[in-house]
């Protein structure tokens, strides 16, 4: 592979970073590619210097149409084990070096012997040349959402970013459609040529599967943008202004839910995982164990409650501490819980009868986090006893 | 913890004097019968009922995946099973599995644990759960009592999430 002989860090007489925007959606055929081209326009327009670095239009004459006028970096030729293939011209866009270039589909694998192997890494060195990048990506190609997607959709996608690519991106764009929209275009031959499209609908474009999608989509940008503010925040705290009690709120929930190693707790994740279900949030578990070794019967349940966590997408955290209240309180504040859920209390006996109750510590400790106390419903009065 | 998030252990629910009994399931229901020859038996020998969600996970993801699309379904179940369990005065220790098959979900969990009985329910649909085979391996292979009920015509009575008391 050519070197290219660029660092992405900064330092003197290099150029500023270009800034990085991605137009996300939740799969082929939304209007990505459209409104990649049609925001090069608007730019092209305004007086900026805009060339199309790689477009795909997959035969879709409206997207065709809307690059007309825009400038493109010829595709390369490259012959791998004696065919040919086209690839995006990295060291002609250097070369080009224009203000702003259009990148589609961030997630494409190159073909062996060009610079990079993954096209998001050429887009990270067209950014350190200090050019703007505008560029595709669809949600089922973020590396965390793989496993997520493929259980959605049955189908594994092969081609992915990590994660952190898009937490630098200086703006995430999503094209939101609904999926019977998407459905409809996809009938009217918008996305796919007449012989893919029955294909199409059967396995990937169905409607079920596009909902997910679409909320994963939407999701993952109001994340971003959960994360952009915290981030904020705590540059605004680098500055001097207090920041420990006022972070912002996250977009999304986070619940942290109390655990011990009993089968009763089992109850309590079920709980709260359908909670975080109906949330759209994230679940930590947290047992605070005291120090010492455990009892075959607590090991047991530790097991079982590890399976569980692990089969529901929860975290399980164990935290070693005497000090309940301040040890909940840490890691909520590391997790940013928004929403607590616990187990009810046993009955206070002794000297303990004059301590504080855990979930009002937990609420002084812990302003502005939801406490929630769940009851065991099978244990709710019926009809017949009162 | 030495607080107190949960109630003070009774006496039935924390002894498992008595042996423990499996209930494994696959689906979206179970069959009454299953269930409450296993009410029965834990109620006769005071054993804590153990009923084990068994999930598949499809091959194109690590075993190792979350799958919330299967809890969605099993989660509800195992509440509703604990819910009617417990409202009988078993004691009830749950589990989950996971494997590529239901049966590779559940050798996981005898790998795992040692029961003393394990009550499945024959079904005409093995696409439902555990086929002929599956059966026939439990009892060659599981170091422990095995109940196998024999389809009926009221397995069409079937205890399910729809029962669940308040949602969960």
């Amino acid at each position: 592979m050519a070197d290219l002989n660029i660092d992405s860090t900064p330092g003197e007489g290099r150029p500023p970073r270009g800034r990085l925007r991605v137009v996300i959606g939740m799969a082929a055929g939304v209007g990505k590619t459209y409104r990649m081209l049609a925001e090069g326009r608007v730019e092209k327009d305004a007086g900026r210097d805009v060339v199309i670095g790689l477009l795909e239009t997959h035969g879709r004459v409206d997207t065709a149409r809307v690059a007309e006028g825009l400038e493109a970096v010829p595709r390369r030729q490259v012959t791998y084990r004696g065919t040919e293939l086209e690839e995006m011209d990295l060291p002609g866009i250097l070369a080009r070096a224009p203000e702003l270039c259009l990148i589609d589909e961030l997630a494409h694998t190159n073909a062996p012997g060009v610079e990079h192997t993954k096209r998001y890494e050429d887009v990270e060195v067209v950014l350190s040349a200090g050019i703007d990048v505008l560029t595709t990506l669809n949600v089922q190609h973020l590396e965390s959402l793989n496993d997520q997607v493929a259980e959605l959709s049955g189908i594994r996608v092969r081609e992915t970013i990590p994660d952190a690519l898009l937490g630098r991106a200086d703006e995430v764009v999503v094209v939101d459609l609904t999926p019977e929209d998407l459905l409809e275009r996809l009938r009217a031959g918008k996305v796919y040529p007449a012989e893919r499209i029955d294909a199409a609908l059967n396995n990937f474009f169905r409607i079920e599967n596009l909902s997910a999608l679409r909320e994963v989509a939407l999701r993952q940008v109001a994340e971003e943008v959960g994360q952009r503010r915290f981030a904020a925040a705590v540059n605004i705290g680098s500055r001097g202004e207090s920041i420990a009690s006022e972070a912002p709120q996250a977009v999304s929930e986070r619940l942290l839910a109390l655990v011990e190693p009993d089968p009763r707790a089992q109850r309590l994740v079920r709980r709260a995982w359908r909670s975080a279900q109906r949330l759209g949030a994230d679940l930590d578990l947290l047992w605070v164990r005291a120090p010492g070794t455990l009892s075959e019967q607590q090991e047991r349940s530790l097991t079982a409650l590890r399976q569980l966590a692990s089969l529901l997408g929860a975290r399980l955290i164990v935290e070693e501490s005497d000090a309940v209240a301040q040890a909940v309180a840490g890691v909520a504040r590391r997790q940013r819980s928004t929403y607590i859920l616990m187990g009810r209390s046993h009955p206070a006996r002794g000297l303990t009868r004059l301590r504080t109750p855990l979930p009002l510590q937990l609420l002084e400790l812990l302003p502005g986090v939801d406490v929630r106390i769940v009851a065991d419903r099978a244990q709710r009065p019926t009809e017949e006893q009162p | 913890m030495k607080t107190d998030l949960a109630p003070r252990s009774s006496g039935a629910r924390a002894a498992r004097a008595g042996g423990s009994i499996l209930l494994p399931f696959t689906n979206q229901a179970i069959s009454r019968r299953a269930f409450e020859a296993a009410i029965r038996l834990a109620q006769a020998e005071q054993s804590t009922l153990m009923p084990a969600f068994l999930a598949r996970v499809p091959r194109n993801l690590p075993l190792e995946s979350p799958v919330p699309g299967a809890c969605a379904v099993g989660m509800p179940l195992l509440e509703a099973i604990e819910q009617r369990a417990t409202a009988e005065g078993i004691p009830v220790d749950a589990r989950v599995s996971r494997g590529r098959t239901y049966r590779d979900a559940l050798q996981r969990l005898l790998e795992q644990e040692r029961f003393d009985r394990v009550i499945v329910s024959a079904i005409d649909n093995p696409r439902q759960g555990l086929s002929d085979d599956d059966l026939a391996w439990l009892l060659r292979t599981v170091p422990a009592e095995v109940l196998i009920l024999r389809p009926a015509p009221d397995d069409e009575r079937r205890i399910s999430a729809a029962g669940l008391a308040g949602h969960f």
